[in-house]
C-alpha cells in the first residue's frame, strides 16, 4: 500500500508538473503522439477497409496481414527500426502505427460487412452509383464498427506509446523507465497511473463518440435488437464473426 | 437457434479453460520461487545472471565450471538489472550470481567511496547484508565509461575525461535513465570538471547497439558504453580514460549464499583467476559478433582455458 501512497504523492506534487521533463509537457506528448500515430494508421487502414468493405475482395488477405501485423512485438519492431534510422521519435512512430494497423483495418471493413445486403441492393436499384453508395450508405451505417476499431487502436496506441521513451526524451513512459531503473516506484507507479487516466479519459470520450454516431434511423431500429441479446457487439476486434449470420 | 447455443456453449468453454490456464499460470507465477523449491536438496546450486548478455556468459562459464566438478546447478538467467534480482539472492533464492565489484558496492552503498580495484573490493565485503559473500574477483572488467567516437575524440584532442573541456560544440549525451542522475552522470562532469553538457537523450538498451548507433550517427556525443563492449573496436570508439576514479571499477566476481561450500568455492575461485580482461571482450564479441550462445561460448573458453 505504501506504493499506492508515494505515487499519488508523486502525482498529486506540484513540483513534478512544472518544467521540461514535469508531468504537464509528458501528458501533452504522450497524447500528441497518441493522436498523431492513430492518423497514420488511419490513413492507411481506412481507406484500405472500405475498399475491402465495399468490394469484399482481399478480406482474407487483410485477416491474414492484420493477424500478422498483431503479432509483431512492438518493442522489438521498434528497437529494429530504430537501428535503422536511428534514435528518436521515427522509430516508435512506426512501431505504433503498426500496432494501430488491424484493428482500425477490421472495423473499417467489418462495418461495411455488417450492413444488411437488402439495405445496399435497394440503394443500388434506385439508381445510386458506387461512390454515392459507399458515401451515403455504407460509411454511414459502418461508422459504428469503425469507432470501435479506433477505440480499441487508441486503447492499445496510449497504453504502448510509453515504449517512445525507448529511444526519445518523450512521453509518460519516461516516468516508467526512470522509476524502474533508479528504484523510484512512486514515480514508475504514478506514471503508469496517468497513463491509466489518459486511457479512460480517451475511452469516455470515445463512448460518446461512438453514441452520436449511430444514424438515428440504425439506432432506432436496432434497440429492441440490442436488448434482445443484452450485449452490444464488443468493440474492437472481430464483430464480423458475431454478425456473420445475415 | 441452435447454432447461437452451440456457439455460446464454445464461448463459455473457451471462458472455462481460459481461466484454467490463467489459473495454473498463476499458481506458478513466480519462476524464481519454483526455482528455489525446486533445488531444496541440498546438491543443487541456483545460478542467475542479470538480463545482459556479457553477465549471462559469466553465469554459464560458472555454472558449467561447477558442473564438471559434481555440482547440479539449476540456472536461473536472464533476471532483470539489479533491482530486481538484489532482493532475490538477499532472500536465498539465489546461490551464484556474476556481479561487478563498484556498481554492487554502489547499488549497496551510495555513499561508497570507491577507490582501486582492491579498495572497492575490500569496500564490498564489508557492505554485502548477512548470509552473502563474495569469492575471488577476477581481472577482467566491465566498467562504465565516458565514450566518444575516435572522430570526435580527434577533432578535439580527447584523452581523458577533464579533457571534454576542449570541446566546444554542444555536447549531448546519451544512455540509460538513470545515467542522469547517476553519481558519474552529467552532473558530476559539470561539478567535478566544469564540463557543460547540452542535454540528455534517453536509450534505454544500456549501452547496446542503439545507443552505439546514435554515437555513430553523432545524435548524442557522449555515451555510457561498458568497457568490455566488443563495440569500441568494432565501431571505432574512445573510452576516455578516468585518472580520477570516477567510475568505480567494475571487476567480475561472483556473490554466493551460504550454500555454497568450499569446494564450489574453490571451483569459482579457479575461474576468477583465469578470467583477464581481453578474455571477457573476446567472450562479448563472440556473443555480438558471432551470434554463438552463451553455452557455447563459455564451453568454449572453458575448454580453452583448460581448468578441469
Amino acid at each position: 500500500m505504501n506504493l499506492f501512497v508515494d505515487a499519488l504523492n508523486w502525482i498529486l506534487d506540484p513540483a513534478n508538473y512544472t518544467g521540461p521533463g514535469g508531468i504537464s509537457v509528458r501528458l501533452v506528448e504522450h497524447l500528441g503522439f497518441t493522436v498523431v500515430a492513430l492518423l497514420m494508421a488511419s490513413a492507411i487502414a481506412i481507406p484500405c477497409g472500405f475498399v475491402i468493405g465495399h468490394t469484399g475482395r482481399g478480406r482474407g488477405l487483410a485477416v491474414a496481414t492484420s493477424g500478422g501485423l498483431r503479432a509483431i512485438p512492438t518493442l522489438g519492431l521498434l528497437t529494429l527500426v530504430a537501428l535503422w534510422i536511428g534514435i528518436g521519435l521515427g522509430a516508435p512512430y512506426v512501431a505504433l502505427t503498426v500496432l494501430a494497423i488491424p484493428p482500425i483495418l477490421a472495423g473499417a471493413y467489418t462495418g461495411f460487412e455488417a450492413i444488411d445486403r437488402a439495405v445496399i441492393d435497394s440503394a443500388r436499384s434506385v439508381g445510386m452509383s458506387e461512390a454515392q453508395i459507399v458515401r451515403t450508405v455504407e460509411i454511414p451505417l459502418g461508422l459504428p464498427l469503425l469507432i470501435a476499431g479506433l477505440r480499441s487502436a487508441t486503447l492499445q496506441v496510449v497504453a504502448t506509446a510509453t515504449l517512445a521513451a525507448y529511444v526519445a526524451d518523450f512521453g509518460l513512459g519516461r516516468f516508467l523507465f526512470a522509476g524502474l531503473k533508479t528504484r523510484d516506484y512512486g514515480e514508475m507507479l504514478g506514471g503508469s497511473i496517468l497513463v491509466i487516466l489518459l486511457a479512460f479519459a480517451l475511452e469516455g470520450i470515445f463512448t460518446v463518440v461512438q453514441r452520436l454516431v449511430v444514424p438515428r434511423g440504425v439506432a432506432s431500429g436496432r434497440l429492441p435488437v440490442d436488448r434482445a441479446r443484452s450485449a452490444r457487439p464488443s468493440p474492437g476486434m472481430e464483430p464480423a464473426i458475431t454478425e456473420g449470420n445475415h | 437457434m441452435f447454432t447461437v447455443n452451440k456457439g455460446r456453449l464454445a464461448a463459455v468453454a473457451a471462458v472455462a479453460v481460459g481461466a484454467v490456464v490463467a489459473l495454473a499460470g498463476c499458481a506458478s507465477g513466480d519462476p524464481l520461487d519454483s526455482g528455489s523449491s525446486g533445488s531444496g536438496d541440498s546438491g543443487t546450486l541456483v545460478v542467475g545472471s542479470q538480463d545482459y548478455y556479457s553477465n549471462e556468459i559469466v553465469a554459464e562459464i560458472y555454472a558449467q565450471a561447477l558442473e564438471a566438478n559434481g555440482v547440479t546447478v539449476d540456472r536461473q538467467f536472464k533476471i532483470g538489472q539489479r533491482e530486481v534480482y538484489l532482493p532475490e539472492i538477499k532472500g536465498g533464492a539465489i546461490d551464484v550470481f556474476p556481479e561487478y565489484t563498484g556498481s554492487l558496492l554502489q547499488a549497496l552503498d551510495s555513499k561508497a567511496a570507491g577507490g582501486t580495484a582492491a579498495e572497492t573490493y575490500a569496500e564490498l565485503q564489508d557492505a554485502l547484508p548477512k548470509g552473502l559473500s563474495v569469492l575471488d574477483m577476477a581481472a577482467a572488467t566491465d566498467q562504465n565509461s565516458w565514450t566518444v567516437t575516435q572522430a570526435f575524440a580527434d577533432k578535439y584532442k580527447l584523452t581523458d575525461i577533464a579533457s571534454l573541456k576542449n570541446v566546444t560544440e554542444p555536447i549531448t549525451v546519451g544512455g540509460n535513465s538513470e545515467l542522469e542522475t547517476r553519481p558519474y552522470g552529467p552532473t558530476a562532469l559539470k561539478e567535478k570538471y566544469g564540463i557543460e553538457t547540452a542535454g540528455f537523450k534517453p536509450v534505454e538498451d544500456g549501452g547496446g547497439p542503439l545507443t552505439v548507433k546514435a554515437l555513430v550517427d553523432n545524435d548524442i556525443q557522449l555515451a555510457n558504453i561498458y568497457t568490455a563492449s566488443p563495440n569500441i573496436k568494432s565501431d571505432n570508439l574512445v573510452a576516455l580514460q578516468d585518472p580520477d576514479g570516477l567510475f568505480f571499477p567494475d571487476n567480475v566476481v561472483p556473490v554466493v549464499s551460504k550454500k555454497v561450500d568450499d569446494r564450489a568455492a574453490a571451483v569459482l575461485n579457479k575461474v576468477s583467476a583465469a578470467l583477464s580482461a581481453e578474455d571477457l571482450v573476446s567472450l562479448n564479441s563472440e556473443s555480438v559478433n558471432d551470434q554463438l550462445s552463451a553455452e557455447k561460448i563459455a564451453a568454449a573458453w572453458l575448454k580453452q582455458a583448460n581448468l578441469f
